[in-house]
């Protein structure tokens, strides 16, 4: 009898295998450590070893990288130092890895990316005091899907992508560890799906990374369909490129989202039209003075002379109280996603945003790109109308508005006639419309961006776009998932901007339907009573 | 007590393989070196995770400091790396 597990779709695909279990924690008991120096040696010993086996060279790099935090002086010595003030060692490695990962998070970005890796270390080591082996990845010799509570960072680096054919995992979110490696493989992931270990281990499975359901003991009609479903796919796929457009032939640019100088330099190798979304933060983050306006200009050139001729979306900070930066002198608030940031920031400090967009314009002049500019967090018209005049006298011509909060969605005519363009942000539109935290894992599902609330926003954004004749373009999860891209753009969407390794699939999926379609499944959302039923019914329209 | 400023050319910053490339460096000179940002805090620059935990941007300056036999030398082939983009030759991902 087939059961389906609903969790969250992390890595897009179809696979079908037996399931195979890993849990972590093993039951199998080595010597104790004696010493932290001494479980610092075993854990770097047993990475090292981990990294000649590795399976890939990120994965060799990544457990490289954990060696090197196994044995930091710091680490190992501040631990020693607590346990010789009478700490047991095993809570005195916990509370210095912790004071790190700590450090970390506090920073942001790449920063706090690797927050994880120093808990895993301190876990490792942990093990090693306490005499329990670390339970390696299950290799039964044939290929499988890996179902497990959650992967360590150094489980994901030595994962062999020949034996693996899609992952699961109990915890985790979208943007989980997992889900990253999945992508980087290419092989299936649904994270987040409760129970699955019980219900998965020792049947067969599909895990179907485009809707984040895994099918347990299919039934043989079911597994037809889904693999004629991936076919279709990958034959649309494997069938496009250049410039996106659907069938009939409406243009839909492709466009991809740039987060750092290194993401420019791959992004301007994606068959692609464009940067749909840069974001400007990574030159802020971590900092405790502004960068000068010459370091700004060198940074911005640097990512605009890549797409020259190609449009640049640029955005302008989008900094809170939640990645504090000293010099915009925000105190601490309690709900930093509802306090002051995006926009709201130049309020106090007006001068960072004039030295930035003052940045923008002369590398603009510089490499003879022509970014169109927008701000993140507009609420109101006078902002709308601030900002545009800001950006106007500092020699930028075109300039937008994100809308991302549900007042601007509903008054986006109003809005949007202040400037020349509008970029829908459906992260956070979700998060305002579902009153769902982010940051809050277990809130997820709210997050959905199929949810038909979040979707009735951007159809009245994109009526209000409409009626004073502005574009209106899309940055988010929501653009990524080409089902969705279909009925972004029969509400009028005609710009998409995603990760770059989305861009193929969405735009096979437009080239393959025609508008009457699109519009067709935007009209099948707004009947639909949940994100799963507007899925349900837009995959039917869309023949998926 | 030997001391040096430098601009931090990579451009990520003191993270990923600049950021353990540095680190690695101070540990082979055999020498006591501190790094500290801004007038900050000095940690100990033969350790990773307090280099990360100063969170150093690309064209952010560094203090470092060192004592004793071989303090120049050390800080002088320090100084020369994180002169450099160490992030060049890695492969875009």
């Amino acid at each position: 009898m087939s059961i389906t597990l609903v969790g969250i779709a992390a890595s897009p695909g179809l696979a079908t295998g037996p399931a195979v279990r890993h849990d972590g924690a093993s039951n199998a008991t080595v010597e104790p450590a004696a010493t932290v120096a001494a479980a610092s040696e075993r854990v770097r010993d047993d990475l090292a070893a981990r990294a000649a086996r590795a399976t890939s060279a990120e994965g060799r790099a990544v457990l490289e990288a954990l060696v090197q935090f196994a044995v930091d002086p710091e680490l190992v010595g501040g631990a020693q130092t607590m346990v010789d003030g009478g700490t047991a060692p095993p809570e005195a490695v916990r509370s210095v890895a912790a004071q790190f990962a700590e450090k970390l998070t506090s920073l942001g970005g790449y920063f706090a990316e690797r927050a994880p890796d120093v808990i895993d270390i301190g876990e490792r080591m942990v093990a090693a005091l306490e005499g329990r082996a670390v339970a390696e990845l299950p290799r039964p010799g044939y290929r499988h899907v890996l179902v497990a509570k959650d992967l360590a960072p150094a489980d994901t680096a030595t994962l062999d992508a020949s034996e693996v054919l899609a992952i699961v995992t109990e915890q985790g979110g979208p943007t989980s560890h997992t889900a990253i490696l999945a992508r980087g493989l290419g092989i299936p992931a649904v994270v987040a799906v409760r129970g699955a270990r019980e219900a998965a281990a020792g049947q067969d499975v599909i895990v179907d990374g485009d809707l984040g359901e895994v099918h347990v003991a299919p039934d043989p009609t079911l597994i037809t369909a889904l693999q004629q479903r991936e076919e279709r796919r990958r034959n649309r796929v494997s069938k496009t490129s250049g410039p996106g457009r659907t069938s009939d032939g409406v243009d839909v640019k492709l466009l991809v989202n740039v987060g750092t100088l290194a993401d420019a330099s791959a992004a301007s190798e994606v068959d692609a039209e464009g940067v749909g979304l840069f974001r400007t933060e990574f030159l802020f983050l971590g900092r405790t003075d502004e960068p000068s306006i010459d370091e700004q200009v060198e940074s911005y050139s640097q990512v605009l002379s890549r797409f020259v001729g190609r449009r640049v979306v640029v955005r302008t900070l989008d900094a809170g109280s939640d990645k504090p930066l000293p010099f915009l002198g925000l105190g601490e608030e309690e709900n930093p996603a509802l306090g002051v940031r995006g926009l709201r920031t130049a309020v106090s400090k007006p001068e960072v945003l004039d030295r930035q967009l003052t940045a923008l314009a002369s590398a603009a002049a510089r490499t003879g790109a022509q970014p169109w500019v927008m701000a993140p967090m507009v609420a109101t018209v006078s902002e709308s109308r601030w900002f545009a005049a800001q950006a106007r006298s500092a020699g930028l011509p075109t300039v937008g508005i994100m809308i991302e909060i549900p007042a601007a969605a509903l008054r986006a005519h109003q809005l949007v006639a202040e400037v020349d363009f509008a970029s829908l942000g459906t992260n956070d539109l979700a998060q305002y419309a579902l009153a769902a935290d982010r940051q809050q894992g277990e809130l997820g599902a709210l997050l959905d961006p199929w949810q038909p609330a979040l979707i009735d926003l951007v159809a009245a954004a994109c009526a209000g776009a409409e009626r004073v004749g502005r574009p209106i373009g899309i940055c988010g999860e929501a653009a990524a998932d080409p089902a969705l891209a279909a009925v972004l753009v029969g509400l009028g969407v005609r710009s998409l901007s995603m990760a770059p390794i989305a861009v193929n699939d969405v735009r096979a999926l437009l080239a393959d339907t025609d508008l009457a379609t699109c519009k067709r499944a935007a009209a099948a959302v707004a009947d639909a009573a949940s994100a799963a039923d507007a899925r349900q019914a837009v995959w039917s329209v869309l023949k998926l | 007590m030997a001391e040096r400023s430098v601009t931090v050319a990579s451009s990520v910053g003191l993270h990923a393989r600049p950021a353990t490339l540095f680190t690695q460096a101070a540990a082979a000179t055999g020498v006591a070196v501190t790094i500290a940002k801004d007038g900050g805090e000095a940690v100990n620059a033969a350790s990773i995770l307090a280099v990360l935990g100063l969170g150093v941007s690309h064209g952010e300056t560094v203090t470092l400091q060192a004592d004793g036999d071989g303090a120049d030398t050390a800080l002088d082939s320090l100084v020369d790396l994180l002169s450099q983009d160490l992030d060049a030759d890695e492969p875009a991902t």
